[in-house]
């Protein structure tokens, strides 16, 4: 039968160990308001890979994300973050499993009434309320460092640059050290110079904290450089998932203007 | 992957009806889905989570008290104007009219009565109900358009217990304390306004308006402000919280916060009204 559904799936069937993915998603669907968004979509990413998203505007990227965190509830299909099915989960039992995932919105969406600090120990005084003050303050500082905002520490959101609330809002993603890394867009709106330390950013966490990451964006050159595994969406479904040689050598006409265009 | 095959041979041929692309598990997913849309849209399940929210630890207690310092230090300055206000326009208006029928002895109970039964609640509610209804509305939208409360919720917190819960109780707790600032100030102005015209001691204004009356002439009517609490801290959250669209959403949710806060706290008191006059004669 004539597909152009072409996964290279090697890369993300069960490990040897007969551990399952940090993340699966399975013949998810997804409409709003009678238009569909995400049509059959599956993916897995496992622990300590990054796997990048990529497609056109309005191809349900973002809604992917939304649904693996559990922001949108999918039509059906399921979404397993460490083999647990999260959908129709309560919203405390969802918290839980919230709390081993960090999320980093298009717009960085900080909050606005709050500094840059009390941005990224917002989580840390909801969840390590058993954590000493001095500690929490102490973490703060070290992701602010890591993020190289400590000189930015007491400005208010609307005072710093895109590219550094950005980077405010990867540290606070980063802030209850989590298993899943999200970002939506990392890159998206910034020079080539802040788009390239973000990218360097994203891989030197990557190297130390051996997180899954989805990254969802339109930058290849960035999703080339951070991801070991790339996934095309065309229409709501994956078009072709691999990597970036595998995306290379692919005779879809969809993939060639994609990376053409790119 | 046969979905799409399959889909791809109905679209060649046009008589072929088109198959189903979803599961047939979707029925049950749909009546999910129905019922999910409804709860959304529905007041009814709002409150229910912001009351389950708001009994069940963590508990935040330092929003509530930053919210009990929005709600009621902030608002202070204005329902004490307002009652002041009353207070000297109810004192013009009862002098004339006590005046008119020879009743003139009656104007410090007149005052009082008017006052702490009747005008303090309201106006307390419908200032209140300007000022803290259309500040939350519109936060809350913003916040919303914004994904600030999509980033509360991905950060593990409850936002219907961290941002509406608070803010609720918040309202409950100050709009009777409130109440008795507006009732303070409208009897004090009250009094000085009648003392220009003809002295009479405060004390002695006090004296004889309070004169035969029980806790049961005012305390229902103070402590039912915490049911017009309740109303402008549900609807200015409630409108808040489902925002969508951008600044204009943003304008229509304080504008809603407002107008439907307003509206059902003068609904609401005309049942409380028969409510305290039934069960506390």
């Amino acid at each position: 039968m004539a597909t152009t559904y072409d996964i290279a799936t090697k890369q993300t069937e069960p490990r040897k160990d007969g551990s399952v993915p940090v993340v699966a998603v399975e013949k998810v669907y997804k409409s709003f308001d009678g238009h569909k968004v995400l049509n059959g979509i599956s993916l897995r990413v496992n622990q300590g890979e990054t796997l990048a998203v990529l497609g056109r505007s309005g191809t349900g990227k973002s809604v992917l994300l939304r649904l693996i965190i559990g922001l949108d509830t999918p039509d059906s299909g399921s979404i397993c973050i460490q083999g647990q099915n999260i959908a129709g989960l309560a919203l405390d039992r969802m918290g839980e499993i919230r709390k081993k995932m960090g999320f980093l919105f298009q717009q960085a969406a900080l909050y606005d009434s709050l500094t840059v600090r009390e941005n990224v120990a917002f989580p840390l005084e909801h969840h390590r309320r058993d954590m000493p003050k001095s500690e929490r303050a102490d973490r703060v500082r070290k992701l602010l460092v890591e993020v190289g905002l400590d000189g930015d520490i007491d400005k208010m959101p609307s005072d710093i640059s895109g590219g550094m609330q950005k980077r405010v809002g990867l540290a606070r993603a980063l802030a209850l050290e989590p298993e899943i890394l999200l970002l939506d867009e990392p890159t998206a709106g910034l020079d080539p110079i802040s788009s390239g330390e973000i990218d360097e950013l994203i891989l030197k966490l990557q190297r130390e904290r051996r997180m899954a990451t989805i990254v969802v964006t339109h930058d290849l050159h960035s999703a080339k450089m951070i991801a070991g595994r790339l996934a095309l969406l065309n229409e709501g479904d994956v078009v072709i998932e691999g990597t970036f040689e595998h995306l290379q050598q692919s005779d879809i006409g969809f993939v060639k203007e994609f990376l053409q265009q790119s | 992957m046969s979905d799409r095959g399959l889909t791809t041979v109905a679209e060649i041929h046009p008589l072929v009806p088109p198959l189903r692309t979803e599961p047939l598990s979707s029925v049950a997913d749909s009546a999910t889905k129905l019922f999910n849309g409804f709860f959304e849209c529905s007041l009814g399940i709002f409150s229910w989570r912001v009351l389950t929210a708001a009994v069940t630890p963590p508990y935040e207690g330092r929003e509530l008290i930053r919210q009990l310092d929005e709600v009621g230090s902030k608002s202070l300055p204005l329902v004490a104007m307002a009652g002041g206000a009353i207070g000297v326009i109810i004192s013009l208006e009862a002098r004339y009219s006590l005046t008119r029928f020879g009743a003139k002895s009656m104007f410090p109970a007149t005052l009082v009565y008017s006052v702490i039964q009747v005008m303090g609640p309201v106006i307390t509610g419908l200032v209140v109900s300007g000022r803290v209804g259309a500040g939350m509305g519109a936060e809350l939208a913003s916040m919303k358009v914004t994904e600030q409360i999509d980033a509360i919720e991905a950060s593990a917190i409850n936002p219907y217990r961290l941002l509406a819960a608070t803010r609720i109780l918040a309202c409950i707790l100050m709009l009777p304390l409130l109440t008795l600032a507006t009732d303070a100030c409208a009897l004090f102005t009250g009094w000085f306004a009648q003392s220009l015209v003809e002295p009479l001691s405060f004390h002695q204004f006090i004296t004889s308006g309070f004169k035969g009356a029980a806790f049961n002439s005012f305390l229902p009517q103070t402590f039912k402000t915490a049911v017009y609490g309740l109303i402008i801290g549900l609807i200015a959250c409630f409108q808040g919280m489902r925002t969508r669209g951008g600044a204009a959403g943003v304008g229509r949710a304080a504008t809603n916060s407002v107008v439907m806060a307003s509206l059902f706290l003068i609904l609401a008191d005309v049942v409380m009204v028969k409510f305290i006059l039934v069960f506390f004669p």
